[in-house]
């Protein structure tokens, strides 16, 4: 026995079940008294080869997979995958499925970072964020479902465009029980037109949401006192550890791949880069409240393109997309194209990309080598949170064992698509 | 921040590298070189440092086996006008079912493991891949990059745990993405895709239990099929795959 008054080092379990650990994490933390020493993550326990699940398939059966990765930002990893067959194929989708993407990635990265405030705030003991947030998120849910006919796990993102048009009218509550009357007439307020009415009215009074979820954070006291100065990651550090996205940006690096390396219509769309200065968690949490802001306007400037502009959702490539159905029961020609590609798929010409994408994580990219078969050589799929979790243990040397907790949760981190 | 196109990237890799890449490429607007191994380490310590590169992160890196490449499981030929096929694939040829002595050998790829590195350069705004082929099939072994981007860590445990690429002087080279105490290295084109072993629960031993896999069987319901499509010629030429012929 040591003596009475020395603390000794010692170990200990945190997960995989565990309400702040996002999902399956283990972490095995070696600690003195309540301060991190050492943190090794174990992680894997989610793990579904989704990678090797799609070199067993055609090109175009894996798209729901990329749903199930990181699935709170579900349209931004198909738009990856989707975008690395279009490389390799040569083929670009018309402009309006390109202003569709703009849009649903943007709505994809407010469910992102809604999801991430209110969890982020519950694990650090704010509860009503969460009751707010998810307010919000069932709003833009409906508006996977209204395109998709699906809340979450949408493939509406094919190869050579989406899947279908925007809905001309955007579902409706119906009367229950629990729905009648004036509250229905509210709840359904904005629903009496289109989709694209729908969500310019939601991005319109966003903006006063969003001021809601400051209201309850930005200058409270237990909030900063959780947040400031914690896990605070250096430009360099950043680099170094493979930091992509809001992470990066807090760090005060002015990086994103929308403005830098533009994909779908988001160089004629006007927004701005958030950027901290300090790289804590409170710079972070700003960050990303203002990414949602700017996707609020980014939405706004998709719908008035989509009212203005009606037009092909899909390209007529009958090789890589499927004829209409009409055509289908008239012309041979479209029912051999159809029945190829149902049967067999299209094989994609033999190559290689690495076709990246700002999720609302960070960077999401998929790598792809094609030997010219109907279904891929290899695909990897570089999930950010991969990275992420990867520096926990230098960022967290030092801290308390609250702050692990704080910092899983400014990691943004799940499961499906850190073990893939 | 300046602009480099892939091209400017190629004309200066060629220029400074000269001999330590065995194959330059340009295509879909990305530029890939492939290192000779023994010069990995010390290329990319260049393309990290060197101010005409300032390749500050390494964004992604993968194992790839390269096993079977361009074999398809279904072959078609023109006989199966006049006498017809059927769509069950079975058969030596299926991903998975081969063994390690009668392994397809593809003409252009005579080693099968590599490990593919992607880097960015935040400064340039380009990116690089960067490949490298294990000298060894039986045991491949590489540098590891983990002293030049630390970010490499996890990515070269997760090709080890999925490939067995073993990373020469990585500090902590164990499995990461699979169970613990798993045999085998699951992505390889040779293991079988439903996997080797199943748990179950046993409730007279009253523990979880692992057994050979006996609940499903393999089965392909698409066959791979590799075609020679002329609509892809426009493609294919611009693809220029000649990074194929190490």
């Amino acid at each position: 026995m040591a003596d009475a008054g020395e603390i000794r080092s010692y170990t200990m379990n945190f997960g995989p079940q565990h309400p702040a650990a996002h999902g399956v994490l283990r972490l095995v933390m070696e600690m003195e008294g309540e301060t991190i020493i050492r943190i090794d993550p174990h992680i894997g326990l989610l793990h579904r080869g989704t990678e090797k699940l799609a070199e067993s398939k055609p090109f175009n059966h894996s798209i729901g997979y990329m749903d199930r990765l990181d699935y709170v930002s579900m349209m931004c990893n198909e738009h990856a995958y989707v975008r690395a067959i279009e490389q390799l194929v040569g083929i670009e989708p018309p402009v309006r499925a390109q202003w569709i993407r703009t849009l649903f990635d943007e709505v994809t990265r407010i469910l992102n970072h809604l999801m991430w405030i209110g969890s982020n705030a519950l694990d650090l003991g704010a509860m009503a964020v969460f009751l707010y947030a998810f307010r919000e998120r069932e709003e833009l849910m409906d508006c996977y479902e209204a395109v998709s006919g699906t809340r979450m796990h949408a493939t509406y993102y094919r190869p050579g465009g989406v899947y279908r048009d925007l809905p001309a009218k955007m579902i409706q509550y119906k009367e229950s029980p629990w729905h009648k009357g004036k509250d229905l007439k509210r709840m359904n307020a904005w629903r009496e037109g289109s989709m694209l009415d729908f969500l310019d009215a939601f991005a319109a009074d966003f903006q006063h949401k969003v001021d809601e979820y400051e209201e309850l954070l930005t200058d409270n006291r237990i909030w900063k006192q959780r947040t400031v100065d914690i896990g605070i990651v250096s430009p360099e550090q950043a680099y170094a550890l493979g930091m992509t996205g809001p992470m990066l940006r807090a760090s005060g690096i002015e990086w994103d791949l929308r403005k830098k390396q533009p994909y779908a219509k988001y160089a004629e769309v006007d927004f701005e880069i958030p950027v901290g200065t300090h790289g804590d968690c409170y710079d972070r949490y700003l960050v990303r409240v203002n990414e949602m802001r700017q996707s609020a306007l980014i939405i706004r400037q998709c719908v008035d393109w989509l009212k203005k502009n009606p037009g092909p959702v899909m390209i007529e490539n009958y090789k890589v997309a499927p004829p209409k159905r009409e055509d289908m029961k008239e012309s041979m020609e479209a029912l051999i194209h159809w029945f190829k590609l149902f049967t067999e798929g299209f094989s994609v010409p033999a190559g290689e990309t690495y076709a990246a994408v700002e999720a609302p994580k960070g960077e999401f990219g998929c790598y792809m080598i094609s030997d010219g078969a109907n279904k891929p050589f290899r695909v990897h799929l570089r999930a950010p949170g991969f990275a992420h979790l990867s520096s926990i243990n230098e960022t967290t040397k030092g801290h308390m064992l609250p702050d692990v907790v704080a910092m899983i949760g400014t990691y943004d981190l799940v499961f499906g698509e850190v073990d893939r | 921040m300046s602009q480099t196109t892939p091209e400017q990237l190629a004309d200066r890799l060629r220029a400074r590298f000269g001999d330590a890449i065995d194959n330059l490429d340009v295509s879909h607007a990305q530029t890939t070189i492939e290192v000779v191994p023994s010069h990995l380490v010390a290329v990319c310590t260049a393309l990290r440092d060197e101010a005409e590169f300032r390749f500050e992160q390494l964004s992604d890196l993968c194992g790839v086996d390269f096993l079977s490449f361009g074999e398809g499981e279904w072959k078609t030929s023109e006989a199966a006008t006049s006498t017809g096929f059927g769509r069950g694939v079975e058969g030596d040829n299926v991903q998975g079912r081969f063994g390690w002595e009668d392994r397809p050998q593809h003409p252009q790829f005579l080693r099968r493991f590599a490990s593919v590195a992607h880097l960015i350069s935040y400064e340039h705004n380009v990116r690089l891949r960067v490949r490298c082929f294990a000298p060894e099939d039986a045991l491949p072994v590489l540098q590891t990059l983990t002293g030049v981007w630390p970010s490499a860590n996890w990515y070269e445990r997760e090709s080890f745990d999925l490939y067995g690429i073993v990373y020469e002087g990585h500090p902590d080279l164990r499995r990461i993405l699979t169970d613990y105490g798993f045999v085998g290295h699951p992505f390889r084109k040779d293991f079988p895709l439903i996997g080797n072993v199943e748990v179950r629960y046993d409730p007279e031993a009253k523990r979880v239990v692992y057994e050979p896999v006996t609940s499903v069987t393999p089965r392909v319901t698409v066959a791979r099929v590799v075609r020679e499509d002329s609509r892809w010629k426009t493609a294919r030429a611009e693809a220029a795959d000649d990074w194929k012929d190490n």
